[in-house]
């Protein structure tokens, strides 16, 4: 281990991070202070009072760099101006879970972070107690301090560092009160805003080092093809260029700059042939409509007797939802540094799950793990593509061909067309309602092209409605998929709350009682398993209800929705205007449920950033195919929002004080639905086939519609 | 390939590259200056904008040989200090997510200032549109150029 020593001793820290309640830490009373990635220790204070924090978690914008100190540094009572961060390598001895996804990073690592925190304060006020041998109770810290109440003296943790590295640690320690909380629910900067706004090298795609080479890949353009002959003859020849090698469906052209080795790419003459079908979107529309029709469905829940509940149904609702494939498209494309050398293999770069990506490479090579290393640069983006290690494998194999150090880039070419992509679904779903118009049998079938289990049978109204029945069928196709922020459910929530709308509809009821009375039935009656928190839910409903004015408003129309993904419950209304026979967004409202926010500001991002995203998607999100080959290839062509085109949003946050329960993706599922909603309050139309941009209400103007339909309807 | 004489951020920099290189890829291959982003290459998504004389253009598609004389100005160029009023109502609205596209979106408000120091919410929206951020922080993008607007 390589110790820089800035000034002589410290208190060191050491976290097991092997158990939800955080163990006995390890204190080690070395003499260094970190300032490099070798510092064995997550939690350092420095004899000049600087507090280094290790963030374990890859950071893709989600701003865990500034949630997981801030956490630690509440419970420590340190001074926030005095903490310093830095993104930790990979190192699975220290840490677990060491990845980024499924909105897990902060309620996963609570306990462990505040633990880690109250842990060191303890020890920094025993042994500023012991030093004025005084009382340890009546000792408080705060910013940094050590305050000794009945005499007013104090001692930086600077001070004490040393002397509390030898302070026996702590079994249990208590952790404070919410209501005494300095940082957790404040709004707290970035911390890496100043390093951000000044253009520093941050990203994987900013990784240069001395005598790399650079290297681009051609893959096969279409899915299911495979290379059948390359000429790389003229390539070789182009400026620059060093080498041009194939490996299995690769073809790399390898070389001194980006530039060059783009030029080099557009010589290769290479030729593919079929190793698979070649699909085109109108054939996924055909395999759809026969698959709902006639598919091997396989049964994902069952209550009571959909049959006769349908047989006797006064009213049957039935509607059909479908959604295109989507692309992650981060803002940065998919790039890693490999180096791989006799003595092992150094990784530096942008990966969501970097112990995966470790182990992938490790198995590829033949290399044991511990001679892998792995540097986590910051993401330009994830979404769920970087839970992929692809690019990390390819880079690695490359330079373990070539013998050389390799960065290697996608375009965004490469980016767009190289699949992992949201699936494709179609939803049919069927509503039964009763002669009193109580929804008594409903009917879901998903039928998802490489989407696993497309439906999520345990959401509401899974457990209210008496009859049910979810099933799903899949098709295999060569086309790769994978999670996408928020997977299923960010297209599934949609059809979900725009269905459940047309069933309030046809059944004369306002959408939010619709729900709530339905909750109030699996809270009394429950139809099977609850496996989502009803007064959570019902919770963001009403509070929605009332920050949107739901109902009351004139003039403008309101769409409504609720979910619950990812352990947070999130309930939307949508307003819309009809400007020029077309729907505008205009606002959106948002209720959080996510237990404790930590970062009032990153929580904020998360919700406008999630509902822009999930709103740009429903609207104009669309990967088409024509033979295997996807039709989009850059933003010319796939288009995500833009600055004009988003809503306002504003986000409210309950406050219940509960662990936090996540926040990365949840406000993301709900959007489509109460846009979808709002928009048919507004035009009278439904759109069921995201992007909605090519759905009618979009393409021909509305009819004019009269002020009385506008009205809101009654109250919740 | 040539050397080309470039002015970049008040000094002066040679590279020797092929005449068609864009600029984006010379300041970031071979010059050291990587706040420049590619994000798409195309002129599409704005990550990759700097300064030609004041004015934004996208390096991404801009040839090394015909920025000649001309004054180039990247993020990195923006101020001295990080200071630029636009950087600083950066950190003060908070506005970055992930981050990648922010240096393209601090440098086409900055061109953007320098012609209407006091732009309105449209005209802010109408200049911004060009710029993609994946992460949605487009509400706090909009709020920090005003912001930067009222300190210029």
């Amino acid at each position: 281990m390589k110790i820089t020593s800035i000034t002589g001793g410290g208190l060191m820290l050491g976290f097991s991070w092997f158990s939800a309640e955080a163990k006995t830490p390890v204190v080690t009373n070395a003499t260094a202070f970190a300032g490099n990635l070798d510092f064995n220790s997550y939690l350092s204070i420095s004899t000049d009072g600087l507090i280094t924090l290790y963030s374990p978690n890859p950071e893709l914008g989600q701003n865990i760099l500034t949630s997981f100190p801030m956490i630690v540094a509440e419970e420590l009572d340190a001074d926030w101006s005095k903490v310093k961060i830095l993104q930790a390598v990979l190192d699975t001895k220290r840490f677990d879970r060491q990845l980024t996804g499924g909105s897990g990073a902060v309620p996963h690592s609570w306990k462990l972070l505040r633990n880690a925190g109250a842990t060191a304060r303890y020890m920094l006020i025993q042994a500023a107690a012991k030093r004025w041998n005084v009382p340890a109770d009546e000792c408080t810290a705060s910013d940094s301090f050590v305050i000794h109440s009945k005499t007013g003296k104090k001692l930086g943790y600077g001070e004490l560092a040393d002397d509390a590295a030898k302070i026996a640690v702590p079994t249990e320690v208590k952790w404070k009160d919410r209501k005494d909380f300095k940082l957790i629910g404040k709004e707290v900067r970035n911390v890496a805003n100043k390093d951000i706004v000044t253009g520093k090298g941050l990203f994987g795609m900013d990784f240069y080092r001395e005598g790399m080479v650079f290297a681009m890949i051609q893959r096969p353009e279409a899915f299911g093809t495979k290379i059948k002959s390359v000429d790389a003859a003229a390539a070789k020849a182009m400026p620059g260029i060093i080498d041009v090698v194939t490996f299995k469906n690769n073809v790399a052209v390898v070389g001194k700059s980006t530039w060059e080795v783009m030029k080099a790419r557009k010589v290769l003459k290479i030729e593919y042939e079929k190793d698979g079908d070649l699909e085109s979107t109108a054939d996924h529309n055909k395999i759809f409509l026969s698959l709902l029709d006639d598919g091997k469905t396989t049964v994902r829940r069952k209550e009571g007797d959909v049959e006769a509940a349908f047989k006797n149904a006064a009213k049957i609702i039935k509607s059909d939802y479908q959604c295109p494939f989507l692309s992650h498209s981060p803002m940065e494309p998919m790039n890693f540094f490999a180096h791989v050398r006799p003595d092992g293999v150094e990784l530096i770069g942008p990966s969501q799950t970097p112990g995966s990506a470790r182990q992938a490479t490790s198995k590829l090579l033949g290399i044991p793990e511990d001679k892998i290393t792995l540097q986590l640069t910051r993401l330009g983006g994830g979404f769920g593509r970087r839970l992929k290690f692809d690019y990390v494998t390819e880079a690695a194999e490359l330079s373990s061909i070539i013998k050389a150090p390799v960065k290697l880039i996608w375009s965004r070419e490469d980016d767009m067309t190289g699949g992992s992509y949201r699936p494709a679904v179609r939803y049919r779903f069927e509503a039964a309602l009763d002669a009193s118009n109580n929804l008594v049998g409903y009917k879901l079938r998903g039928a998802g092209i490489n989407s696993g289990n497309p439906c999520r049978e345990d959401n509401f109204p899974a457990g209210a409605v008496d009859n049910l029945l979810i099933d799903s069928v899949e098709h295999t196709s060569p086309i790769t998929t994978g999670a996408w922020r928020a997977p299923i459910t960010n297209f599934l929530a949609f059809a979900e709350q725009a269905f459940i709308d047309e069933v309030a509809h046809a059944a004369g009821k306002d959408p939010v009682t619709f729900r709530l009375e339905l909750l109030e039935k699996a809270k009394a009656k429950p139809a099977g398993a609850v496996k989502y928190d009803i007064d959570r839910t019902i919770g963001v409903i009403k509070l929605v209800a009332e920050k949107s004015g739901w109902g009351t408003k004139k003039g403008i129309a309101q769409g409504f929705s609720v979910y619950f993904a990812h352990r947070s419950y999130v309930a939307q209304v949508c307003e819309v205007a009809m400007k020029g026979g077309k729907p505008v967004v205009k606002k959106v409202y948002a209720a959080v449920d996510c237990g404790q926010v930590v970062n009032l500001s990153g929580a904020k991002q998360q919700v406008r950033g999630g509902i822009t995203d999930g709103m740009g998607h429903a609207m104009y999100g669309k990967l088409s195919f024509k033979d295997g080959a996807a039709e989009q290839k850059n933003f010319n062509s796939y288009r995500l929002i833009r600055m004009k085109e988003i809503a306002e949003i504003e986000p409210y946050f309950v406050d219940n004080g509960i662990e936090p329960t996540g926040l990365g993706e949840p406000a993301l599922p709900p959007t489509g639905g109460a846009l979808a909603n709002a928009i048919f309050k507004a035009s009278g139309k439904r759109v069921r086939n995201q992007p909605f941009m090519e759905e009618d209400v979009f393409k021909t103007p509305a009819g004019k519609i009269p002020a009385s339909k506008l009205k809101g309807e009654k109250k919740a | 390939m040539a050397i080309y004489n470039l002015k970049i951020n008040g000094k002066e920099y040679k590279a020797d590259v092929a005449s068609d290189t864009p600029l984006l890829w010379v300041l970031r291959d071979h010059l050291g200056l990587v706040g420049t982003k590619y994000g798409c290459g195309i002129a599409q998504c704005g990550a990759c904008t700097v300064h030609l004389n004041g004015v934004a253009v996208r390096s991404c598609v801009l040839p090394v040989s015909s920025v000649q004389a001309s004054k180039v100005t990247t993020i990195e160029g923006l101020s001295e200090k990080g200071d630029h009023p636009l950087q600083l109502a950066w950190d003060e609205v908070d506005v970055p997510q992930c981050g990648y596209c922010q240096s393209g979106q601090i440098m086409t408000a900055a061109s953007l200032l320098k012609q209407n120091p006091k732009p309105t919410y449209d005209q802010i929206d109408g200049t911004m549109h060009g710029n993609i951020c994946r992460c949605g922080a487009y509400h706090r993008i909009r709020e920090a150029v005003k912001l930067a607007s009222t300190k210029i």
